[in-house]
């Protein structure tokens, strides 16, 4: 038996909107309102929101925090700044994937983890288990709701709802603001490849936020959409392009390693990659889904990790053998037949973001 | 509340057939199309395919996900809908027009096992 569905404070508002409903997480998610394509060009050419409080959020507490979270993380942390934002993997002793993670830097003493919703239970426990003196953990997922507001629209949206001059919000900072009356954590940051803000608050205040922006017309997006645009933006999806069999030097995000650090996984993740992550054009008619095989010379040399077609062009990323080359012909086995797709870099699009 | 057109054979799996003669029009459902949400492609059998009462005979994707299309009673394929092959989305916006396959039927005492509107709305609500 699977445990019941948690749902998020907005649920509410999803059912009032008719969203199509599915299980995400371990969540009750709105896959879609008014239909995925939709959705994904409000965000590219407007604005979009997502509920996202089903992600969760870990505080790090005191005055070995930082140590901790070198020793945890791929990614260097000493020179985050108060107000800053910083991109990590929490690897395995293997170098595959516990979780990938934002970290808020709070104060010297105060850091805030977001989580992926999926992983919230098996993180804490990681992160319980390699807790040293002078650090303590608060898992403070369930008081914690969130909403991604997202798309070349998103500041001049937002800004009368807020004191604050979101022009000098960088891109990975935060501040936190009374935004509708709201004592709300903005973040310049999202999974969308546009620029936009994450928006953290408590599970009463994100009401107010949801029916303010709503009233802005700002469009509701769906999970649907969500994947969608972080897959054109090449963003990894945990469980997809990363996981726990794959490492982040893998899926080529080698740039959120600092090896001259210690941390755990580092060894393994040192060791020459004998897989990569590549973009695939596909160039018949169908859809390269996850776990789907790529062949080479009537061998298989990988497998799919997430697969769309967006507007007319079908695209996927697949992790396959390190030696094959960008521009070659390769066969993806779709339902036993074989869809002509040929290697490419992961730039599906030119991301917007404000830095 | 999804459109079911009366004077059509449905299936539980929520294809409709329409029949005329020895002919059966095969497509699926307003209900189908919904849940399914927007369709980008879809494989067709060949003419001249048999396939027995809830064979596979192809496969619609929408964004999301790849669905079985299964045929509702036997034939052999006699035509199939390139237009749709073209334009997949007018599944979404026309499911009864945008039909599939016709096939010629091979046990017509099958159609008897199918639902009516009536009772393909009941199966639906």
């Amino acid at each position: 038996m699977n445990p019941p569905l948690k749902t998020t404070p907005l649920h509410t508002k999803h059912l009032a909107l008719n969203a199509r409903m599915l299980p995400f997480g371990g969540f009750d998610m709105p896959i879609e309102y008014q239909g995925i394509t939709a959705e994904h060009e409000a965000v590219r050419n407007h604005v979009g929101m997502f509920d996202v409080s089903h992600m969760g959020e870990v505080l790090i507490k005191g005055p070995n925090a930082l140590e901790y979270l070198e020793r945890l993380c791929t990614n260097e942390m000493t020179s985050l700044e108060v107000g800053q934002i910083r991109y990590s993997f929490l690897c395995y002793q293997n170098g595959t994937v516990v979780d990938d993670i934002l970290v808020y830097r709070f104060n010297e003493n105060l850091y805030c983890l977001v989580i992926n919703a999926s992983n919230i239970d098996n993180d804490v426990e990681w992160l319980t288990n390699h807790l040293i003196d002078g650090v303590e953990l608060e898992n403070v997922s369930k008081k914690t709701a969130e909403i991604a507001l997202q798309g070349p629209s998103a500041e001049s949206v937002l800004q009368p709802l807020t004191d604050v001059d979101l022009s000098t919000l960088k891109f990975f900072r935060f501040v936190w603001a009374d935004v509708a009356g709201c004592h709300t954590l903005i973040s310049r940051t999202g999974y969308t490849g546009e620029d936009g803000f994450e928006l953290y608050t408590d599970n009463e205040s994100i009401l107010v936020l949801w029916d303010t922006l709503l009233k802005a017309g700002v469009t509701p997006v769906g999970l649907g959409a969500r994947d969608t645009l972080r897959f054109e933006a090449s963003l990894p999806l945990y469980g997809h392009e990363i996981s726990d069999s794959i490492t982040p030097t893998e899926a080529g995000f080698s740039r959120f390693i600092t090896f001259e650090k210690d941390f755990i996984g580092k060894a393994a993740l040192q060791q020459e990659r004998t897989r990569k992550l590549i973009g695939l054009d596909i160039i018949d008619r169908g859809i390269a889904r996850a776990d789907y095989l790529v062949y080479h010379a009537n061998q298989v040399i990988g497998f799919i990790t997430t697969g769309y077609k967006i507007k007319d062009k079908t695209y996927a990323l697949a992790l396959v053998n390190a030696d094959i080359p960008l521009g070659t012909n390769v066969t993806v086995e779709v339902r036993g037949k074989h869809l002509r797709a040929v290697t490419r870099n992961k730039k599906f699009m030119v991301k917007s973001y404000k830095k | 509340m999804s459109d079911i057109k009366d004077g059509l054979k449905y299936s539980k799996e929520h294809e409709w057939i329409r029949v005329e003669g020895n002919v059966g029009t095969v497509g699926i459902t307003d209900f189908a199309q919904h849940e399914l949400g927007e369709i980008v492609y879809i494989e067709m059998p060949a003419v001249g395919d048999s396939f027995s009462a809830n064979d596979q005979f192809g496969t619609v994707e929408s964004v999301k996900a790849a669905s079985d299309l299964f045929i509702p009673v036997s034939g052999k394929v006699i035509e199939i809908n390139h237009a749709v092959e073209d334009a997949p989305d007018s599944i979404n916006t026309t499911p009864y027009d945008a039909w599939m396959i016709k096939i010629e039927l091979g046990n017509p005492a099958e159609l008897d096992d199918l639902l009516d509107a009536a009772g393909y709305r009941a199966h639906t609500s």
